[in-house]
């Protein structure tokens, strides 16, 4: 929702990747990323800690990852964790929101809650010298959030505002139709911030429930990355998350989304020179044994920029998009596989055709050796980018736990990527693209787009 | 793991935005503490700059070259050349035909992309440290030997204005930034968009671009940083190499437009399908070349950096009237620009309410000096905000390159963190009397329409 300088700075080419790719390496630099080796324990409570010295700067990163997400908001209170987690910094039982945004900015320091689809996630962002502070504010809004009326209501406003603002965003419109297409009747559904009808009506004892029997120690892990040792991480710890109460542990069981049994097109009419379009299925989930094979399959389709055969076709080739690409979103249940773009309106059908072709033809035959061992080079030799900062590597690290990949999964990714085959490249898109069940989703002036249905 | 959709898209096209024009303030402050004793600079027998940074913390580098050249270098009717040019630079050259140079860099594990501006042009490549060669000989080559085809051309437009499509003409918000610069520059080219307009874009020509290329992309007129990973002693020797047969170009012509002074307050509606009103309010004000720089930079600070801050405070926390707001402003330009505030309203509220809320703070601040807590903590946030860019040789890169280009220099920031220590609250108390005042500001309203949309439709098919 904010308002940048932007037109006075135009990044070219794909932009997404311009963040997620400030460095790189080759596959030399793997030995360095191997070095990642944190040191891991269990508090009696529960609670699950990963430490990775890093001492080049002194600036610390305290991350936790809480397993509760908008996947387990009550179906008729869509948005409810969210808004648990926007309400975290809000308030607490010793201090008010202001002063702990002034507690924390007076030091240069930041605190931020978020929720996802699977899971929470909330940090703090401290220079070394203000650790102390680092660990007590995180610790008070983690243990001690107040959740007082007032602040609900805010927070609840100041949501609802901004879902009416994301009307005025063909891919926000686009995204909540094509979740509605593809996940009915499963919690993957629902935007994480909720909708306008689900949202008034959550009250205060809903945020209370949630926030007791989900953010228990025991559903939680606690990364710590940056210029600080083990032991005094420990000491830390002890001194501001001993107290935590352990909670029940809790059982989920989770419905598999179905694929769609044909084709499902929504079109959404809307008075824009551009239109946005998603075409896509149920995915796989994170922790398929296949995630490597799709994800070098996926780079070749749709997710290696300009060395992708979407790009290549609809881009470069008949100039119809400044963006397409394709993307396996694996969460711990199977989540989408979208292919998106924005091409003119009166382009829609000719670049809906384009993106069917190249599904098709990634399914018929093999890639070449090239696009495979370009794949294969650039998904390792870029790996360290995704650990190159404190708050990276501390997201990864979270994750690498909650997905259960093991604390050699550093050393481990290249030879996972290596061993990717033509035929294996093959198969899974074969098994994981469905070209004829899909769902297509098309923000536009329909008028103008006419889409062939 | 982020969302491939344009929505997430578009929160980061704001986000990089955002990052770089708060990083570049913030990050080239504390460089000061030892930037000059960290840069190793060189200027290349044909005139190119060269700035090295050695930061051995990853086997990694970043490689950027920065070309003098942006919006600000184009006249009226092409307006939109020098990032149409930026692409161009992706089509090939003789040696490196179309195609070859991103999938080089990537088949090496790297990653590359560029960046127009107002007042630069800017391509880098991230790589490993043994792969610096690699991108270098890659941009030696591009400086002089792209090849441009009409046929590529035609095609290459279409993609530009697909880019203009998705970043303006459909987002009622930026179509308001654009339209605010318009306004408050009447005369210098600041007054168009980056991107161009759509009349402008079908207007270029091929030959244009040549004249463009010709002009402008010469070593004389470009800095190359390196920071990562490497020898200064040797690398100097490979960029000697590969750089210096590249002869010395024309000296670009200056661009000699100056915007008079504002004498009034010059308001704009813009009316169209959205949402919410939308609010912008910008102040003319300097650059890196007066003093008053940095006052501005602490009084941005204080109205808007965090739920601290006083806009945020006062409009979203207490008056419950706007979704989110803020204000920008970057020293690092080439000639003087706005301060600018943005005020998203809240559904419910007016945004006369708004505009004149924002006022308020503003009269504030000029009626009594900010507390010394926040004068601190604007201070504070200054020296961790460095700490914290260190962590990456992309954005030391960047803040050299910057101001190397709009003409800073890079030993300005040298002196920036000591400037910035020394403002006191009556200099931000200054400043804000003399830059935040009615006849000095533009103010664009967004007034939405209602949706002549149908309902949607769903339809199933076989």
């Amino acid at each position: 929702m904010m308002i940048r300088q932007v037109n006075t700075l135009i990044v070219s080419s794909i932009l997404s990747l311009v963040l997620t790719v400030m460095l790189s390496a080759s596959s030399d630099q793997l030995a360095q990323a191997a070095d990642i080796n944190p040191v891991r324990f269990v508090m009696p409570n529960g609670l699950t800690v990963l430490v990775q010295e890093q001492h080049a700067l002194p600036i610390v990163q305290i991350h936790a990852l809480i397993k509760a997400g908008a996947a387990h908001d009550p179906s008729d209170k869509a948005g409810l964790a969210n808004l648990v987690a926007g309400l975290l910094d809000e308030g607490t039982t010793t201090r008010s929101a202001n002063q702990i945004g002034e507690q924390i900015e007076f030091v240069g320091g930041a605190l931020q809650a978020k929720a996802g689809e699977d899971f929470t996630t909330a940090s703090a962002r401290i220079l070394k010298k203000d650790i102390e502070l680092g660990f007590e504010l995180l610790a008070d809004i983690l243990l001690h959030p107040a959740f007082a009326e007032h602040e609900l209501e805010r927070v609840r406003s100041q949501i609802l505002g901004e879902i009416q603002s994301e009307k005025d965003d063909p891919g926000q419109v686009a995204g909540k139709a094509f979740k509605q297409v593809v996940f009915p009747s499963h919690p993957y559904r629902w935007p994480i911030t909720g909708t306008e009808e689900t949202l008034p009506k959550i009250k205060r004892a809903d945020v209370v429930q949630f926030y007791t029997r989900e953010y228990v120690p025991n559903q939680t892990i606690l990364t710590i990355v940056g210029d600080i040792t083990a032991d005094q991480a420990r000491a830390q710890l002890a001194k501001r998350f001993g107290a935590w109460k352990r909670g029940d542990n809790i059982a989920r069981t989770f419905a598999l989304p179905h694929q769609l049994e044909k084709s499902v097109v929504k079109l959404i009419e809307k008075d824009l020179t551009q239109a946005t379009i998603l075409m896509g299925h149920v995915g796989i989930s994170r922790t398929n044994p296949d995630y490597y094979a799709v994800t070098v399959m996926n780079y070749i389709l749709g997710a290696g920029g300009f060395s992708s055969r979407l790009m290549d076709s609809i881009r470069d080739n008949q100039g119809l998009a400044y963006h397409v690409g394709s993307h396996f979103e694996a969460n711990l249940m199977p989540g989408p596989f979208i292919v998106s773009l924005q091409t003119r309106n009166e382009a829609a059908n000719q670049a809906i055709t384009g993106v069917v072709t190249e599904l098709n033809r990634i399914r018929e035959g093999p890639v070449t050796d090239q696009e495979l061992s370009e794949a294969k080079s650039y998904l390792i030799g870029s790996f360290p980018l995704r650990v190159d900062t404190i708050s990276k590597l501390a997201d990864v690290l979270a994750l690498v736990e909650l997905y259960g990949l093991g604390l050699d999964y550093f050393s481990r990714y290249p030879k996972l990527i290596e061993q990717v085959t033509k035929d294996d490249v093959l198969r899974v898109a074969k098994q994981y693209l469905h070209p004829s069940r899909y769902a297509l989703v098309v923000v536009a002036n329909q008028n103008k787009a006419k889409v062939k249905s | 793991m982020p969302a491939f959709r344009r929505a997430s898209r578009r929160a980061f096209i704001r986000l990089m935005a955002l990052w770089c024009g708060l990083f570049l303030w913030s990050a080239s402050q504390v460089m000061a503490l030892d930037v000059a004793s960290t840069v190793h600079e060189s200027i290349l027998s044909n005139g190119l700059k060269v700035l090295l940074v050695e930061s051995p913390k990853a086997p990694v580098v970043t490689v950027q070259i920065w070309y003098k050249v942006g919006s600000r270098n184009e006249v009226m009717g092409r307006a939109g050349l020098s990032h149409m040019l930026e692409h161009m630079m992706f089509k090939g050259t003789e040696r490196n035909p179309k195609g070859t140079f991103s999938r080089l860099i990537r088949k090496n594990g790297g990653n590359d992309n560029a960046f127009t501006s107002q007042d630069f042009t800017a391509y880098f490549e991230n790589v490993a440290a043994d792969r610096v060669e690699l991108a270098l000989a890659l941009e030696a080559d591009r400086m002089q030997g792209l090849q441009l085809n009409e046929k590529e051309f035609q095609l290459e437009r279409e993609v530009v204005k697909e880019e203009r499509r998705l970043r303006t003409e459909d987002d009622p918000q930026s179509s308001l930034v654009e339209m605010l610069f318009a306004q408050a520059f009447l005369m210098h080219p600041y007054h168009w968009p980056v991107i161009g307009w759509f009349s402008d874009l079908n207007a270029m020509s091929l030959e244009d671009l040549k004249t463009y290329y010709d002009t402008y992309y010469s070593p004389n007129n470009a800095t190359l940083v390196v920071v990562g990973d490497l020898k200064a002693d040797a690398l100097i020797e490979t960029i000697k190499r590969l750089f210096e047969p590249i002869p010395k170009g024309p000296t670009p012509p200056a661009q000699r437009v100056a915007e008079p002074e504002q004498r009034g307050e010059r308001r704009f509606l813009l009316k169209r399908e959205a949402e919410l009103p939308f609010a912008m309010v910008g102040y003319r004000v300097p650059n890196y070349t007066s003093d008053d720089s940095y006052a501005l930079t602490i009084l941005e600070s204080i109205l808007s950096h965090g739920k601290s801050s006083r806009l945020y405070r006062s409009l979203v926390y207490e008056q419950k009237i706007a979704l989110a707001v803020g204000t920008e402003y970057n020293l690092l330009q080439t000639d003087p620009e706005l301060l600018y505030c943005f005020a998203v309203v809240k559904p419910g509220s007016k945004i006369q309410d708004v505009e004149q809320a924002l006022y308020r703070e503003f009269e504030r601040i000029q009626e009594s000096p900010p507390t010394d807590q926040e004068l601190q903590r604007a201070k504070n946030q200054v020296e961790a905000e460095y700490l914290f860019g260190q962590d990456s040789n992309f954005r030391q890169a960047m803040v050299l390159g910057q101001a190397e280009t709009v003409g800073a220099g890079w030993r300005h920031i040298d002196k920036f963190l000591e400037r910035i220590r020394s403002i006191t609250a009556q200099d931000v108390q200054r400043v804000a009397h003399q830059y935040l005042t009615a006849d000095n500001r533009t103010v664009g309203t967004l007034v939405p329409l209602p949706a002549s949309a149908e309902p949607a439709a769903v339809s199933e098919r076989h």
